[in-house]
């Protein structure tokens, strides 16, 4: 209720209602913006990391040598050390040239895989939707009771046999273990079925008389009308894929040092860990790295919000 | 094409043969539902079956193995390493028991790496979910700059966990060159620059750091990390209540902690039953946000607790190292190091799984009194 619409006593009640207001209002965003610092400040940090000096970033005490060391010639050259295929190795000291295990290698790995695993959620949570959505079989009940089920245990127990079985088949440090292990997201197929209910029945059975089949008029019907739906999924999967890390740590943990010819199967969060975590990286282009890995996610951010906020408020999956 | 053969529908009788035939044909081609059904399950089927399904059954066999042994030539699946026991002179006395859960209720890396997470979920899950009602209760309260409030709030959920806790690690870490030293000295006035995270001290005026300063880093990355989609489901919420309660009760005269406190918090409950389940299982998960809290720390051989290996391989016990390892990072380190992993980080699984089941139980009853739907 606004002031104006308020009915005060005399102007002494109005005005001891309109400072509390004001001082309440300035608490609310003094509070918010004190977070709003907090959340923000490891952003600036990367962007004045991506940009500095990265030779003289590191020996600064305080504020004025920072200034001084760090803003002396600085550029875009801490990017071109992120791709830097040369390393040196922290126990021999010997520079060792890397053509398989560079940071591009890690992008190029995460691309397949992120296309790769989006590819097979996407037909496998569309099609399995529509079976529990539109058709009638028998045990579906009791089926989609089980996939139900399955969302309840945790990943956890299920990493544990995974892993085995990816070392039993030879799958380490393969594609095939990066992006099939996931081929299937029991939540996708169960937003996808929500989307595919609220399509009309007589749409189905005016598409029966018409003489469709079933797979066409998933095809061409109710896979355009719920694109949306599908949009939110493949960008959230594409999300997910670029910031895994449990999963590829297990099952593609390249070590840099012993594969000289060979390429990595690192994804970019893995390579980030195993390549800058070795003290000799300067940090300048530490937090380059990270700006490397964030600028695709805040594109992404920036030109599909609508699609990500509604498919997280819904799913709650970390993207 | 449809639409033309639709209106032929009502004339069938003076359509040409041909076409009549045609037509007959394809609804010949047309499988029953219950097959095409079973036709698209197939891809979803194969992989539930082979990497959820199977994975859940054969974890609770591994656990249950009596001194679980891998056995090479067994496979994965725990019966076939049951039945290649049994035909190994070495392993014939296998069968099913507890030994495993006995094994890790007996190594105390993993009853501290259960200390370590429930200390963790306690501080965190907590000041998170209030931190986060607060500042959606104002976000929805204010009209200028919202929208700009919103999108930096939910920033945090649109980054890779493992890149952002680089740079916190950066921020924290690097003595005395990182960003939170220098505000500290600079700014407060602290004299020496203080040890986040590191378990080896490289400037002098540092010392090494304990398991309170890392532990406080832990938390500030998991608050940072984790208030934006809390914020994003209780705005929803508090989008759905009705603002004519809100009028009644300043009519009435009450405070705006008051309409808080009777009005705001009751309505939202059932959201933040949701996000307080949700937090705690999750919680009781982490894995990646603490690790990357601890970038490199493993390359300095300093993973388990307490231990730092030094360069000749001697044991110095007075460093910290890695002081915080969860539960699940207990769980994977064990699954990459031995012969019987598989049987102890499965029974160490299972314990977690109950641990998860009895809290979310216990908050299913406290809830059942306290949740207005």
């Amino acid at each position: 209720m606004a002031a104006h619409e308020m009915y005060f006593a005399d102007d002494k009640a109005r005005k001891a209602y309109m400072t509390k207001k004001i001082l309440s209002n300035v608490f609310v965003y003094l509070f918010l913006s004190i977070f709003a610092l907090f959340l923000i400040a490891p952003f600036i940090l990367m962007i004045i990391g991506t940009f500095v000096n990265a030779d003289n970033f590191e020996n600064f005490k305080n504020y004025a040598e920072f200034k001084e060391l760090g803003f002396a010639n600085w550029g875009f050259s801490n990017f071109a050390k992120v791709f830097n295929s040369k390393f040196e190795n922290p126990i021999t000291g010997e520079i060792m040239e890397s053509k398989g295990n560079n940071f591009g290698v890690f992008f190029l790995n995460t691309l397949i895989v992120a296309v790769g695993s989006t590819t097979v959620t996407v037909v496998t949570a569309v099609l399995a939707a529509f079976a529990f959505a539109r058709l009638q079989f028998k045990g579906k009940d009791a089926l989609f009771a089980l996939l139900l089920a399955t969302m309840m245990i945790p990943g956890e127990m299920m990493v544990i046999t995974n892993y085995m079985t990816v070392r039993m088949i030879g799958w380490m440090n393969t594609f095939a273990a990066l992006i099939l292990v996931h081929g299937v997201s029991v939540f996708y197929v169960f937003y996808l079925r929500q989307t595919f209910q609220q399509i009309p029945n007589e749409l189905y059975l005016a598409a029966k008389v018409d003489g469709v089949s079933d797979l066409g008029y998933l095809w061409k019907v109710m896979i355009p009308i719920a694109m949306p739906t599908i949009t939110t999924i493949i960008i959230l999967s594409m999300m997910g894929s670029w910031n895994s890390f449990v999963w590829p740590n297990l099952v593609a943990p390249g070590n840099w040092m012993d594969k000289k010819d060979g390429h990595s199967m690192m994804l970019v969060s893995n390579g980030l860990r195993a390549l800058f975590s070795q003290g000799k990286t300067l940090d300048a282009v530490k937090l380059a790295g990270s700006m490397v890995i964030s600028i695709p996610l805040f594109i992404v951010f920036i030109v599909f919000r609508k699609y990500i906020m509604r498919g997280v408020s819904r799913s709650g999956i970390k993207g | 094409m449809a639409a033309m053969e639709n209106t032929l529908k009502g004339t069938e009788v003076v359509m040409d043969p041909v076409k009549a035939k045609l037509i007959s044909k394809r609804k010949l081609i047309q499988l029953p539902q219950w097959a095409v059904a079973w036709l698209v399950l197939i891809p979803a089927l194969i992989f539930i079956t082979m990497f959820m399904l199977y994975p859940i059954i054969n974890t609770f066999l591994y656990a249950f193995i009596q001194d679980f042994s891998y056995v090479p030539g067994g496979g994965s699946f725990a019966l076939g390493q049951f039945f290649a026991g049994l035909n190994n002179e070495l392993f014939d006395s296998v069968r099913f028991g507890l030994s495993n859960f006995a094994e890790v209720l007996d190594r105390p890396d993993f009853i501290a790496s259960i200390g370590n997470t429930s200390i963790l979920v306690l501080v965190e899950v907590p000041l998170t979910i209030i931190v986060s009602l607060l500042i959606a209760t104002f976000l929805n309260s204010i009209k200028v700059l919202k929208g700009f409030y919103q999108t930096v709030f939910f920033l945090p959920y649109v980054t890779n966990t493992i890149a952002l806790g680089l740079v916190f690690n950066l921020a924290f870490n690097k003595t005395p060159g990182g960003l939170i030293n220098i505000m500290l000295m600079n700014v407060f006035g602290v004299k020496d620059p203080i040890n986040w995270l590191s378990s080896t001290a490289y400037t002098e005026g540092a010392g090494l750091s304990t398991k309170f300063t890392q532990g406080v880093v832990i938390v500030l990355y998991s608050l940072w990390n984790g208030i934006a989609f809390k914020i994003l489901v209780f705005m929803s919420g508090l989008a759905t209540i009705d603002s004519q309660y809100y009028n009644a009760a300043k009519i009435d005269g009450a405070s705006n902690f008051t309409i808080w406190r009777r009005i705001t918090l009751p309505l939202l409950s059932p959201q933040i039953l949701y996000i307080t389940i949700t937090s705690f299982i999750g919680a009781f998960k982490m894995y990646s946000g603490v690790m990357a809290v601890y970038q490199g720390a493993e390359s300095t051989g300093a993973y388990f607790f307490g231990t730092v290996a030094g360069k000749d391989g001697s044991i110095e016990p007075e460093n910290i190292g890695m002081a915080w390892i969860p539960v699940v990072g207990w769980i994977y380190k064990e699954l990459e190091s031995n012969y019987k992993a598989p049987g102890v980080a499965s029974a160490a699984s299972l314990i977690l799984l109950g641990i998860i089941m009895v809290i979310t139980a216990v908050q299913f009853a406290v809830s059942k009194k306290r949740v207005h739907y």
